[in-house]
């Protein structure tokens, strides 16, 4: 029952959305189609997000997360962090099963918060996209402002969070 | 977890379509365009905040946006926004770090997101 329940939303909207294209209804096949859009990204992005996941928990011993991206690990830790966001492609939900597994093999609170940061904002793979779109002068210069700030914001919600029990949860 | 997450994300999903079909192009460069001031840097915020959208979408709409002459330092807050904060992902987000947490980091990105178009404003 309780399933049922968390279901019957996505299931009156594809109905919804069904009905629509069978009377050509405008608005309700723009919807679709933006769902569409949207969904085709998350089922792309999401199962190689889970893999990758899965083979960060097999592969990657918790002493060696923890030297190199853990509290005692620095300058070179917040390095290694934004280097692995900027890697990885997909939209930010997709960075919170990645924080999580992060998290529990001993990363520090402000490198999960600096990896958010830098998973939503920069991307290598997208960079070209957004010179494309934007220009060159205004690509660079976010993505220039944008690092400190968020590597600020990693500082702020370590010092805010430390002594309270902050932790990354399994849903 | 996958399956655990699925019905909160097609949610999210769904009623990020239907905001995006709510709000065409046509207002963003109304509120945001030329000699909107305040109300454009509010705007740029307000409809950024609401939900996660990805680089792939947030770059050509932004693009759309420059030509119909919406600031440089407006479009930065929009796009951080896009990125960074998300009202109607919460509670995707709040599922890991927890209500508190989440709304935390939202604000804190908003506010950042402020602060850059700022910057930015200088430079372009």
């Amino acid at each position: 029952m309780k399933t049922l329940k968390k279901y019957i939303f996505p299931i009156v909207f594809l109905i919804l959305i069904g009905l629509s294209y069978l009377f050509d209804f405008a608005a309700g096949k723009q919807v679709g189609n933006n769902f569409w859009m949207f969904f085709k990204e998350m089922i792309l992005f999401l199962p190689l997000m889970f893999i990758l996941i899965g083979l960060f928990d097999v592969w990657v011993p918790r002493e060696k997360t923890e030297q190199h991206i853990g509290s005692e690990s620095g300058w070179k830790g917040t390095g290694l962090v934004i280097l692995l966001a900027t890697l990885q492609a997909g939209p930010l939900y997709g960075a919170f099963p990645f924080a999580y597994i992060l998290w529990k093999k001993g990363c520090s609170i402000k490198n999960i918060f600096i990896y958010l940061g830098a998973f939503s904002t920069i991307k290598i793979p997208m960079i070209t996209f957004e010179i494309g779109f934007l220009g060159l002068k205004f690509s660079l210069l976010r993505t220039l402002i944008t690092l400190p700030v968020f590597v600020l914001i990693g500082y702020l919600m370590e010092w805010y969070l430390k002594d309270k029990d902050f932790e990354v949860k399994q849903p | 977890m996958f399956l655990k997450l699925l019905p909160v994300l097609i949610i999210m999903l769904a009623l990020v379509s239907i905001v995006l079909f709510l709000i065409p192009n046509e207002t963003l460069v109304k509120y945001m365009g030329e000699g909107s001031g305040i109300k454009g840097w509010v705007t740029a915020a307000l409809i950024g905040s609401i939900a996660l959208i990805p680089g792939f979408i947030a770059y050509p709409l932004c693009g759309i946006l420059i030509d119909n002459g919406v600031a440089y330092s407006v479009i930065a807050v929009f796009i951080t926004t896009l990125m960074m904060t998300g009202f109607l992902t919460l509670p995707v987000e709040a599922k890991f770090f927890g209500w508190k947490v989440s709304v935390i980091r939202n604000l804190v990105s908003l506010a950042a997101a402020l602060f850059i178009g700022l910057i930015m404003g200088f430079f372009l």
